[in-house]
């Protein structure tokens, strides 16, 4: 009796799984982290996009943007869900394509966000072009130091494909347009802020005629204005991304400005490409989410008020 | 303390003496040799500024390396220093800044978080009898998990109280009117502070006798009738006090608690402690062999980076760095 009334359940509960798993499309979304505004404005685009389109979407990364093991764990756990779709903002541009080939075998579509991965799998991508933004910010860096002297970067990870578009980027445009000016040093601070507040330091001392910083993420841009603040140096510095900090520096003119990116718009467009993936849509290989320069002329113009998180 | 208890107290303390000294003998002369060498190097490297700044990054890793020292000396280890560091800055921020509270209260709400936590894993350490490894790697990842759901995740910023800036970045020691630049931040004197009264209590109080004694053989203690759990919970909320000082001054100098930082420092700090020669079977080590340790750390990295060595090749000569320390350690020990 008791275990006919069990099984009862049981069946019903099944029923029940099955019936809401038909009803609901599930989109997981593996970020890179969560630890900076960025990635929160990302989850909060997607999170958007999942209400405008019906579609369950989760968001999940790990702690910090060095951990491409954890990253790789957290995408097989999503995987093992069998989702409609997934979306992956790579950590590493080829350490996840042997899970992303059994996604492809299994029938589900990925969509890369932010970085890029270096297979065809991905059905697109949804990224600023980084290497446009950061040579932009390379053309702001040579205007403001007068086209000549000597300046240094402060980047996040040299394995990321955003670290090394974003390096690249401003290096090659320096070094194409810019004869006069000379990159001196290029570190590596893992986006921990003080970290990248000791490193950017010791740069500065070896370097006393630095004219100008570039850090090409949040945590490397404090961590080069944490360092000039300390140092009570004049630095033209340049950041990358929004956040309040960064912002406040803008603001008070310690910063000359930044690039900033879409970030609500990367994480909407995955979610969107997601969706028109699975309608059997045809998408372009790179879905442009873009990007602008922002400083105290232009910051409190309507257009930059979604794009500029805290 | 009873006669009986003075023995293993005195022995353990005798033999600490020959030992240890001689390590930080040898720490300071590395230390030493480095700063020569990176002076003769480069010119940008020996001066006022840039001592203060390798003195500035060493505040964090030193204050924390501090705390474990004591853990370590009793035979065990702390690795939940990092994250509870984050954890103190966090409670501080909560208070400060999303509560209103004065920044006093702020700052002893982060103390008072730290020598709690610290509490409970002397508890489960002493009273349930588990391995400090493991008390303390559970504590590091339940004190993370903490910081991201306090915070949400988000940074907390304290740019509404300009005073708690200053409590690292202030300074009460400006002398730049007689030598230029030379201006001691608050983050180096509270480090230094707390250097000299964590060697107060190391060397000259019953709490530090003790902590010794546990370490050397902790059974011989408590057989002469000390309450040797008390003492060792009392250890642990101490050195939880001492990651409190360290969470305020990651806070301060970087005007935000941010909750995702903090794995990887407790590394650092045990790395700073073995190059002082803290041992880590415990009954060894002194308060001033680790802030040379965590000296020798920094002006490492600095020096190195001031020459511009890749950064890969500077990890891996800090991690030979450690080796060696190590290695020069068990060399003496085997003599003696």
């Amino acid at each position: 009796m008791k275990n006919k009334k069990l099984f009862a359940v049981l069946v019903l509960l099944i029923m029940f799984a099955t019936f809401a798993g038909a009803q609901t499309i599930y989109i997981p979304l593996i970020s890179k982290g969560f630890q900076h505004q960025f990635w929160q404005a990302v989850k909060m685009g997607a999170e958007q996009a999942g209400r405008d389109f019906k579609v369950t979407v989760t968001f999940e990364g790990p702690e910090s943007e060095a951990m491409v093991d954890k990253q790789i764990d957290m995408l097989t756990a999503a995987l093992a869900k069998k989702p409609q779709a997934i979306g992956l903002a790579a950590l590493d541009s080829k350490a996840a394509i042997p899970l992303l080939k059994k996604a492809q075998a299994a029938g589900i579509p990925v969509i890369a966000f932010d970085s890029g991965v270096d297979s065809d799998i991905p059905v697109t991508t949804c990224t600023t072009d980084n290497i446009a933004a950061a040579a932009l910010a390379a053309d702001r860096m040579a205007a403001l130091i007068g086209g000549k002297g000597d300046i240094a970067i402060l980047v996040h990870d040299q394995t990321s494909r955003t670290g090394i578009d974003r390096r690249d980027g401003f290096v090659n445009r320096i070094k194409a347009k810019y004869p006069n000016i000379k990159i001196v040093s290029i570190q590596y601070g893992g986006g921990d802020h003080l970290k990248s507040t000791d490193l950017a330091k010791a740069v500065m001392q070896a370097n006393p005629n630095l004219k100008g910083y570039f850090g090409a993420n949040e945590g490397s841009a404090i961590g080069v204005l944490n360092a000039v603040r300390e140092m009570k140096r004049k630095v033209v510095i340049i950041g990358y991304d929004a956040g309040k900090q960064q912002k406040d520096a803008v603001r008070s003119g310690e910063m000359a400005g930044a690039i900033t990116q879409n970030p609500v718009g990367i994480g909407y467009r995955t979610v969107e490409a997601a969706v028109k993936a699975l309608k059997g849509e045809k998408l372009p290989k790179i879905i442009d989410t873009g990007f602008l320069w922002y400083d105290l002329s232009n910051m409190d113009n309507p257009e930059f008020i979604p794009l500029l998180y805290d | 303390m009873s006669t009986i208890a003075e023995k293993p107290v005195a022995a353990a303390s005798a033999q600490k003496f020959g030992s240890s000294a001689t390590q930080k003998l040898l720490a300071f002369g590395s230390l030493v040799v480095m700063l020569i060498i990176f002076s003769l190097a480069t010119p940008n490297f020996f001066r006022v500024d840039n001592m203060i700044s390798i003195m500035l990054s060493t505040a964090v890793a030193g204050v924390l390396g501090i705390g474990v020292t004591f853990v370590i000396i009793t035979g065990g280890i702390d690795l939940s220093i990092g994250t509870l560091m984050t954890f103190c800055a966090v409670i501080t921020g909560v208070f400060i800044t999303n509560w209103h509270f004065p920044v006093l209260i702020g700052v002893l709400a982060g103390l008072l978080t730290g020598s709690l936590i610290g509490c409970c894993s002397g508890v489960l350490v002493s009273k349930l009898k588990l391995p400090p490894f493991i008390v303390t790697l559970g504590m590091m990842l339940i004190v993370k998990g903490l910081s991201l759901v306090i915070s949400g995740t988000k940074p907390i910023y304290f740019v509404d109280t300009e005073s708690f800036n200053l409590i690292a970045m202030g300074t009460m020691l400006d002398l730049s009117a007689i030598i230029p630049d030379f201006a001691i931040p608050n983050a180096v004197l509270i480090f230094f502070g707390v250097a000299a009264i964590a060697g107060f209590i190391l060397n000259k109080t019953v709490l530090g006798r003790y902590t010794f004694a546990m370490g050397s053989n902790e059974e011989a203690v408590r057989l002469s009738g000390v309450n040797v759990d008390a003492w060792k919970i009392g250890i642990y909320t101490l050195s939880g006090a001492i990651v409190g000082v360290a969470g305020i001054l990651i806070a301060s100098r970087l005007n935000s608690a941010q909750p995702a930082l903090g794995q990887g420092y407790e590394l650092d700090a045990i790395a700073a402690a073995v190059i002082g020669g803290v041992s880590l079977s415990g009954g060894e080590g002194t308060i001033l062999g680790t802030v040379i340790g965590a000296f020798i750390m920094s002006v490492l990295i600095n020096g190195l980076r001031i020459l511009n060595v890749p950064q890969e090749w500077q990890t891996v000569v800090t991690g030979l760095i450690v080796i060696f320390a190590v290695y020069t350690d068990n060399l003496r020990r085997r003599k003696g």
